[in-house]
């Protein structure tokens, strides 16, 4: 996420709770890095929130990123937060209140679903 | 009263047990198996196992007559503030109370209007504070929403407010004196009311004003 939104021309700041997280954005990586917690308001704003124009959250917790999410949109008026929840009743419940949801399940299920329905069935022996 | 209780650690266990002694009607939410055993063998059927989180999860628990309490008490902040929103705002829970583990997430449950709200932390430090006050003033109770803290002042021979009439001290907006403690007797505040040294004066005060209250009762901190 954080590569491609760089390849695609943003200013893009990475934050994560273990500094292993920077190997993964390999050698070439060119954006800002931050270690702490996703709810450390001193370290968030040394990552720059209060000026940013989009905000992905997406640790491994729903609730985390909910919470994050919330904060980000509500104290620092970020016009754009996507939430990664992967459970899609609480995807569903937050996105009905405002909050920009992406449920990678759904999708899974909406992808699945297609490919079995494209199965030609064989007519069948009555 | 139903109250539903997510979260069967020492917190909503005993909780649980002194409600059901009341006589209210409770569920309990837990997710471990090891501790769901531990709760079932103890509550029996009003504790049910899974994901206080899951929207499925708390409709099995009952959300949705709604309770008339609810009470987010599990290890995790996230998931505290998610229980409470998803109560209030998805099934008009008329009251959700949740528990704060790391008392700089209490801003965030502020923020996202879970207003009711309780840290072991922040509680012990209180009494702390009571046992070995900090520039002489004692911070009796906080509410949160008003923007109020009741306070303690005592009031020292060499403090400025001695031997002043109440009516006399400039004190801050958003500031009044309540009652003086003194020889073991609780008298309210009259403007004639004269402080002394030894009085243990009560206070009603705004947080901004707290330490303007302060300097006028006891002077500047040394």
């Amino acid at each position: 996420m954080a590569k491609g939104l760089a390849a695609d021309g943003w200013d893009v700041t990475a934050v994560d709770e273990s500094e292993d997280a920077l190997g993964r954005l390999g050698p070439d990586w060119r954006g800002g890095f931050v270690v702490g917690h996703g709810l450390d308001m001193t370290m968030l704003e040394r990552a720059g929130v209060s000026d940013a124009d989009a905000a992905v959250v997406s640790t491994d917790g729903d609730n985390t990123n909910l919470v994050i999410g919330q904060v980000l949109q509500k104290r620092y008026g970020i016009g754009t937060v996507v939430v990664r929840v992967l459970d899609p009743a609480r995807a569903r419940f937050y996105a009905e209140r405002g909050l920009k949801t992406v449920c990678p399940t759904q999708t899974a299920i909406s992808v699945l679903r297609d490919a079995v329905n494209a199965t030609q069935l064989e007519p069948s022996e009555a | 009263m139903y109250v539903v209780i997510a979260g069967g650690g020492k917190v909503g266990a005993n909780v649980t047990r002194s409600l059901l002694e009341m006589g209210h009607e409770v569920t309990l939410i837990e997710q471990r198996p090891d501790r769901f055993a531990r709760l079932e063998g103890e509550f029996g059927p009003v504790v049910i196992r899974g994901d206080a989180t899951e929207i499925s999860v708390l409709e099995r628990a009952g959300i949705a007559r709604p309770p008339e309490l609810l009470l987010a008490v599990t290890g995790d902040d996230e998931d505290n503030l998610v229980i409470s929103q998803i109560g209030k705002e998805g099934y008009g829970v008329g009251k959700a109370i949740a528990r704060v583990n790391d008392p700089r997430n209490q801003e965030h449950f502020d923020l996202l209007g879970i207003t009711q709200t309780i840290c072991a932390t922040t509680s012990v430090l209180g009494l702390v504070e009571h046992e070995v006050p900090e520039h002489g003033m004692v911070r009796l109770l906080e509410l949160q929403r008003e923007g109020l803290e009741v306070v303690e002042v005592q009031i020292e021979s060499g403090s400025p407010a001695a031997g002043s009439r109440a009516g006399g001290l400039s004190l801050p907006g958003g500031s009044r004196l309540i009652s003086v403690f003194r020889h073991g007797r609780t008298e309210l505040v009259e403007p004639g009311t004269v402080m002394r040294p030894g009085d243990q004066v009560l206070a009603v005060v705004t947080h901004d004003s707290a330490p303007e209250l302060r300097r006028v009762l006891l002077g500047a901190p040394k």
